[in-house]
């Protein structure tokens, strides 16, 4: 067999073929709810239901859509150019981090003037996290898929070593935990009473920056002229090596970000699980997307609300809430099969 | 002066060929798939579902050369799927491969959940015991450190001389190391890239799956979610540090399993006292860099690696 590309493809494929992917994830979902003994309708039933059917499923959804929104978004940026950033997850930390140390009591500053310090600072820090890797790539030609996933696994580690010492919180009963960040240190809630912070705002915030960035500015031209084809690029005059590290630079400052909605808007304090492991869902969130950051706000939602659903669920029926891991890696697996297949079609010989 | 008995002790050799072992299985396995074009980056998972397949089959009550050959399957059915996905239908092959170490992770955890839902903790089977070889293992330190392991570390030794014979002396290796450099020339002559990269990405899959059963069958002798915990992305180091060929392949994964088993020695030691050990467990991985770096220079990479093939396309 051979791939022939389709000219004029009409909506039948175009809406098709995704649709179809879409179904294929759902009957697999059935299909494991089946394997695990439940009822396949109930069972995909209580995720919906556990996902948006109330008021606090919700906003559960949205609180665990708003990391995934940076960490889609740093994925995104990063893909575009073909720069593989595996290592949101440590640029979250590195974010969470350096929001921690300046933020719990450190700076004795009102929240106008603390809280924009503190992004910046996790901006900065999970920038410099792959700007390692990127220099390394650039300069040396160190592949930077396994940089950044091995430095994944160093940080968290760092981030251990300092809950256990300098940064351990002395009243936390033993717990590798560290202090509470200051009440100024805190993102505030958009609405009083309702327990959604300004994280959620500021992702949004970023979505349309990076959308604007991407196709409004000439940095977004050369990351796309350099994620399609490098060599034609640097030809057509593009500095490539300047344009990665500027990629890098937005893509980890925004995992950065990712670290300090959580650590300010959500838990209060850094703890070894502040991530469920944001920065790699990120990369299924930014390829569900198709790289579109206007995009990747609906795909962390709808990622999110798999693994809000399926959380719930979980709790009434006895289907492990590893079924979001699969559904997900199906709908991924799937959808790139599916995007490609609208623009190739299959020929025999 | 700590380092120095450390360093003599046999027992010390016998934790870093331990160590190294299924690393040699999942290296050599992604060495396969790189050399004919195929980054396989589903090693991380594919590795957590031999460990689980492998293990699983004996505590359901088959015999431990069953449940290596279950763990292939296993690996070798997750490689297939990567291989369908990335090679006749040329997607990204970054996407897929991180597609399928996270499918086939949560798959694992799912069917552990599901097969024993009141579980808390995993239950031990019986594994692969030492077998010494008679003679050889009573040479001081060499012997005991080679020839006093499991069954599945001297297979792990075999699969390495197999692989480099297969890939330099037989016609069929010749055919893969070409698809990974020229594909277009494969073709000429009449050889079908698509099945030979598909079965370079499947029995190189099934190889990692073994690398994974190694972990539950003769180190731990059960199952922990994250116990394969990075090794995989080591093994994709190690591949480069290798420089894509089997024997240096196999001499990185025993440096660096005894680098790691000296951490681990080094942990108890008065040294272990005044660092945290948090840093002893980071040297693995920022060995991993390091020798990523120190081999960027002079690495030759299949020229045709990570290039989807398409006929007719030139």
């Amino acid at each position: 067999m051979r791939l022939e590309p389709v000219a004029n493809p009409g909506w039948p494929r175009t809406l098709g073929l995704p649709a179809l992917a879409l179904g294929g994830t759902v009957a697999i979902a059935m299909a494991l709810s089946l394997v695990a003994g439940s009822n396949p309708l109930a069972v995909l039933g209580l995720i919906v239901k556990g996902a948006v059917g109330s008021k606090f499923a919700l906003l559960e959804t949205l609180n665990r859509a708003t990391p995934l929104i940076f960490t889609g978004l740093a994925v995104a940026v990063a893909f575009r150019a073909k720069l593989w950033n595996i290592g949101a997850e440590a640029q979250l930390y590195m974010g969470a981090l350096l929001a921690v140390v300046l933020g719990t009591g450190l700076l004795p500053l009102p929240a106008v003037l603390l809280l924009p310090i503190l992004m910046l600072a996790a901006i900065a820090g999970g920038a410099l996290m792959l700007l390692g890797p990127a220099f390394l790539k650039t300069r040396l030609g160190v592949d930077e898929v396994v940089t950044t996933l091995l430095l994944n696994f160093v940080m968290i580690l760092f981030v251990s070593m300092l809950l256990e010492g300098p940064l351990k919180d002395p009243m936390g009963m033993g717990w590798p935990k560290s202090e509470r960040l200051v009440a100024e240190a805190r993102l505030p809630r958009i609405v009083d009473g309702l327990r959604l912070h300004w994280g959620f705002g500021l992702a949004l915030i970023c979505a349309l920056l990076v959308w604007v960035m991407q196709t409004r500015t000439t940095l977004g031209y050369e990351i796309r002229a350099v994620g399609l084809n490098q060599r034609a690029a640097a030809f057509a005059g593009i500095p490539v090596t300047k344009v990665v590290i500027k990629t890098a630079l937005i893509s980890g400052g925004l995992a950065g970000l990712a670290g300090f909605s959580e650590v300010a808007g959500l838990k209060g304090s850094l703890t070894l699980d502040l991530s469920p492991g944001f920065g790699y869902t990120g990369i299924i969130v930014a390829m569900l997307a198709l790289l579109n950051p206007l995009g990747v706000v609906v795909s962390a939602l709808f990622v999110a609300g798999v693994f809000v659903g399926a959380d719930s669920m979980s709790r009434a029926a006895a289907v492990p809430t590893y079924i979001a891991d699969i559904l997900l890696a199906t709908a991924l697996l799937l959808m790139v099969l599916a995007i490609m297949l609208t623009r190739f079609r299959v020929v025999r010989g | 002066m700590e380092i120095l008995d450390i360093l003599i002790s046999a027992s010390f050799w016998a934790a870093a060929v331990r160590i190294a072992s299924p690393l040699i299985f999942a290296t050599l396995g992604e060495l396969i798939c790189e050399r004919a074009g195929v980054l396989n980056l589903g090693i991380e998972g594919i590795m957590v579902v031999g460990a689980f397949a492998g293990w699983m089959a004996v505590y359901s009550g088959a015999d431990l050369w069953v449940g290596v050959g279950m763990a292939m399957a296993a690996g070798m059915l997750f490689g297939l799927l990567h291989a369908i996905l990335s090679v006749p239908f040329g997607l990204s092959q970054h996407v897929v491969g991180l597609g399928i170490t996270l499918l086939a992770t949560a798959s694992t955890y799912f069917a552990y959940r599901v097969a024993l839902p009141q579980v808390t903790n995993p239950p031990r089977i019986e594994a692969f015991k030492e077998l010494p070889i008679p003679v050889l293992s009573d040479i001081p330190i060499v012997g005991q450190a080679l020839f006093a392991q499991t069954p599945l570390t001297y297979l792990a030794f075999v699969t390495a001389a197999v692989v480099a014979f297969v890939l330099y002396r037989t016609p069929l290796g010749l055919a893969v190391r070409a698809v990974g450099e020229n594909p277009h020339s494969v073709e000429a002559q009449g050889l079908s890239v698509t099945a030979l990269r598909m079965g370079a990405v499947v029995v190189g899959s099934g190889l990692m799956g073994v690398g994974g059963a190694f972990l539950t069958m003769s180190a731990f002798n059960s199952f922990f979610f994250e116990m394969v915990n990075g090794r995989g992305w080591i093994c994709i180091a190690l591949v480069v540090f290798g420089a894509w060929k089997p024997g240096k392949a196999l001499l990185g994964a025993l440096l660096f399993a005894a680098f790691d088993a000296l951490q681990i020695r080094l942990q108890q030691t008065s040294l272990g006292a005044d660092i945290p050990y948090q840093i002893f467990l980071m040297m693995p991985y920022l060995l991993s860099i390091l020798a990523l770096v120190v081999m960027s220079r002079r690495a030759e990479v299949p020229a045709a690696l990570m290039v989807p093939f398409n006929r007719g396309e030139r």
